[in-house]
């Protein structure tokens, strides 16, 4: 492919301006200035929340959010990185607490002065429908608070916008807990198997494999029938 | 400069070549998973890895001149790290003043590091008596990025013993079948330990049932899943878990050398504030070295889906101690990572989406692999693919890579199940203006995870008294290549026994005097194998400074 000559991207990692190549992520941008990451940079594929961004563009008065490693970036982009949320993070006990929404307020009573001005929602890099999911948990609805917030990566860039001071990162992890514990229905062949092994319904067969010549194991190994 | 025209993410030459994708679709998709092409027999397996699969290619390996593993051949990456100096001289570290003394020290804070750190708990150690060092954040591991999930028989149709044959064939019948047979056995445990003690949310059925998949490599539907955020979910619910419990986490602190006693025991570590650069000494009756795996160290210069801080420290800590490790020589390389576009590089397109019937094809559109073959077996067969017969489609930055039919899985599975079932993969790909319900993906293998690493027991004790390792830096179980969801699964087993007799030991294990002279050691061993070198290790993190910065640092404060 002939296009090698790369087009360029002028960025201000906090207001000074560096020359970066634009197929770069933001990540990549700052470490190509000459930075290296201590802080701001986790996982570096989306799933961690270390290294939220906030960003604005020239001419453009919106402020944006977004994961360093996951966005491009773009021409004129004024950046800073907040890779850390101050927040106690309280202590509960999911063994001593019933599965309801009440549960989280209680440790989250700041949930009940949502204003619902939706820039939690405005904020996520992950596109999470943030205050829809705090006012189920407002109207009692556990299931829907939790499949709103499965992909909450817990950046905290909602609870830093948020004029209510939620933490609401840490509540929808509290919502994930009690769902997981006490409202999803337990599966019957899961426990009928960790039965079995107890009962040491397995043990001879595995022993033989276990002492089995690897030329007999590779047979055994060909035999297996592929399910489906 | 004429700038090259992007149709929704691809450029037209490469639309080109998606077309052909299209138009074989509707054959392809008459055929079902298993007899979408043959299976490879053993023999052919070897051919196409020795040929083709990274371990075997000449020149990237060396052997290693001195310490227990002295003649074993590994990648020169790893050797470089043995055959370096150590950071610290032993002559700076005042041990008469120890900063924290504990029964239990658990160096890495993934899935093996938190399981340990909680089944320490409920063996009796006190959250006051158990402390978490790790080199980034809380949880700041490859465990949180898993995508396609952790594997348990437990479906009537399944047996431990299917599993076990798995991982045999999988690993090249070289795995310590005594691991392999106590991760098959502990594994459906694990997932009720993580429903009832954690409120992990596995996807199931309406009546409860487990929803598992087939993946390369196996015989059975076996893979549970967390949509496709299996190891942020898991892994979330575990630091819960030691957070609430008030177990003592110590962040940004990277262990950069191991404590032992005047007993030859492993007594604790030196840690390092990664911010403040001071040093803190731990003292510990027990040691866990849960540091993960090495793919920061970019292994024969590709690509990796690990995060920034997997650049095996443990593995050099132990190795300064005295202990030994096991086949180091093989590497694993994902068989699909992102291709394009280049600000994904490398990134993992999670084997969930070839269970659910995304298939690879070349760039004329046809099959060339079955994607139920094991890891490696894909991988090298996705190289040959693409170079020796040159059936790849090349990105604008040479990058070569094969397509993984994406839109394939809403068409076998229903529409929709792309973003039920895959939120994080159409998100990563959705960022980058490409739609994969509607096209597919361009893929390559991806440096993924380190198959070997220290030899351990099933109590994961290691050869030296105190030292105890669980996880991606052990090796054995796997063998020479892992399964999909094996990992998670190993995190849990290993972790779990590392802090059930760890704690045990801590009861009645006696420290005596704290030395370093095993670092002095390493040090003589060094320069009698005539090794000359400036390079310093653990390495911590990597270093991605342009050339063009580096040649013009000067370091002044």
């Amino acid at each position: 492919m002939s296009e090698k000559k790369k087009t360029m991207a002028t960025i201000y990692i906090m207001g000074k301006a560096y020359k970066v190549p634009s197929t770069l992520t933001i990540m990549e941008s700052i470490e190509y200035a000459g930075y290296r990451f201590i802080r701001g940079c986790g996982c570096r594929g989306g799933f961690c929340g270390a290294c939220t961004t906030f960003y604005r563009i020239k001419s453009d008065y919106k402020l944006y959010v977004d994961l360093a490693c996951q966005k491009r970036v773009e021409d004129e982009m004024y950046i800073v990185q907040l890779p850390f949320i101050p927040a106690e993070k309280p202590k509960w006990d999911l063994d001593k607490m019933k599965p309801t929404t009440d549960e989280v307020i209680r440790v989250f009573p700041e949930i009940t002065r949502c204003l619902s001005c939706n820039v939690c929602t405005e904020a996520c890099p992950q596109d999470i429908e943030v205050m829809r999911a705090i006012q189920a948990i407002r109207r009692g609805d556990l299931e829907d608070a939790v499949n709103l917030t499965f992909d909450c990566v817990a950046c905290g860039a909602c609870s830093i916008r948020c004029p209510a001071e939620i933490t609401h990162y840490q509540a929808f992890q509290l919502a994930r807990g009690l769902y997981g514990k006490y409202r999803t229905i337990p599966s019957k062949h899961l426990l009928k198997r960790i039965e079995e092994i107890k009962e040491g319904k397995f043990d001879d067969e595995i022993t033989r494999l276990v002492n089995t010549s690897t030329e007999k194991l590779e047979e055994e190994y060909k035999k297996r029938e592929v399910e489906k | 400069m004429k700038k090259m025209e992007i149709i929704e993410g691809y450029p037209k030459y490469i639309r080109e070549s998606i077309e052909l994708v299209e138009k074989t679709r509707d054959e392809r998709l008459k055929h079902t998973f298993k007899d979408t092409y043959r299976f490879l027999t053993l023999e052919e397996r070897n051919e196409v890895l020795l040929k083709h699969h990274p371990d075997y290619k000449r020149k990237m390996k060396r052997a290693v001149k001195i310490g227990p593993n002295k003649g074993d051949l590994v990648p020169h990456e790893i050797a470089d790290l043995l055959e370096a100096h150590p950071l610290i001289n032993p002559k700076d570290i005042d041990l008469s003043h120890i900063d924290y003394d504990t029964d239990i020290l658990i160096i890495g804070s993934g899935g093996a590091g938190l399981a340990t750190a909680l089944w320490a708990n409920k063996s009796g150690a006190d959250p006051e008596d158990i402390l978490i060092a790790t080199k980034l954040r809380l949880g700041d591991a490859n465990s949180k990025m898993s995508q396609a999930g952790i594997q348990a028989a437990d479906r009537p149709q399944d047996s431990p013993m299917l599993h076990y044959l798995d991982i045999m064939g999988a690993g090249h019948f070289v795995n310590d079948r005594e691991l392999a047979k106590t991760l098959v056995m502990e594994a459906p445990s694990i997932i009720k330990w993580h429903e009832d003690d954690l409120g992990v949310i596995y996807d199931k059925e309406q009546d409860g049932t487990m929803i598992e998949t087939l993946i390369g490599g196996l015989s059975r539907l076996r893979v549970h899943s967390c949509r496709d955020y299996t190891g942020l979910e898991i892994l979330r619910a575990l630091m819960d878990k030691v957070l609430n419990l008030g177990i003592n986490v110590l962040e940004f602190s990277s262990a950069i050398e191991l404590i032992m006693d005047n007993r030859g025991q492993v007594a604790g570590a030196v840690l390092w504030n990664m911010e403040t650069e001071e040093y803190t000494l731990v003292r510990a009756k027990s040691t866990v070295i849960a540091t993960g795996g090495f793919g920061r160290l970019h292994i024969q210069g590709y690509p990796t889906t690990n995060h920034y801080g997997s650049t095996s420290d443990g593995l050099v800590l132990a190795y300064r101690v005295g202990a030994k490790f096991r086949d180091m020589d093989s590497v694993q390389y994902h068989p699909t990572g992102a291709a394009y576009p280049p600000a994904i590089l490398g990134l993992l397109c999670t084997a969930k989406l070839r269970g659910q019937g995304a298939q690879p094809v070349n760039k004329h559109g046809e099959v060339f692999v079955n994607p139920l073959e094991p890891r490696d077996v894909e991988a090298a067969m996705i190289i040959r693919e693409s170079y020796e017969r040159n059936n790849g489609i090349e990105t604008q930055t040479g990058m070569r890579g094969v397509w993984l039919d994406t839109p394939m899985v809403d068409m076998i599975n229903g529409e929709g199940t792309i973003l039920k079932a895959f939120p994080a993969m159409f998100r990563q790909y959705n960022r980058q203006d490409i739609d994969i319900r509607k096209d597919p993906i361009l893929v390559f293998p991806t440096l993924h995870y380190q198959n070997g690493g220290i030899v351990i027991n099933a109590k994961t004790e290691t050869d030296i008294p105190g030292m105890f390792a669980a996880g991606e830096v052990t090796g054995g179980v796997h063998g020479k290549n892992r399964l999909v969801g094996n990992s998670w699964m190993e995190i849990q087993v290993f972790g779990r026994r590392a802090g059930i007799y760890a704690a045990e030991r801590a009861k009645k294990a006696k420290l005596g005097k704290l030395t370093l002279n095993h670092v002095v050691k390493y040090e003589k061993v060094l320069e009698e194998a005539g090794i000359k070198t400036n390079r310093r290790s653990p390495v911590l993190l990597p270093n991605y400074k342009e050339e063009r910065v580096l040649s013009h640092t000067i370091k002044v404060f």
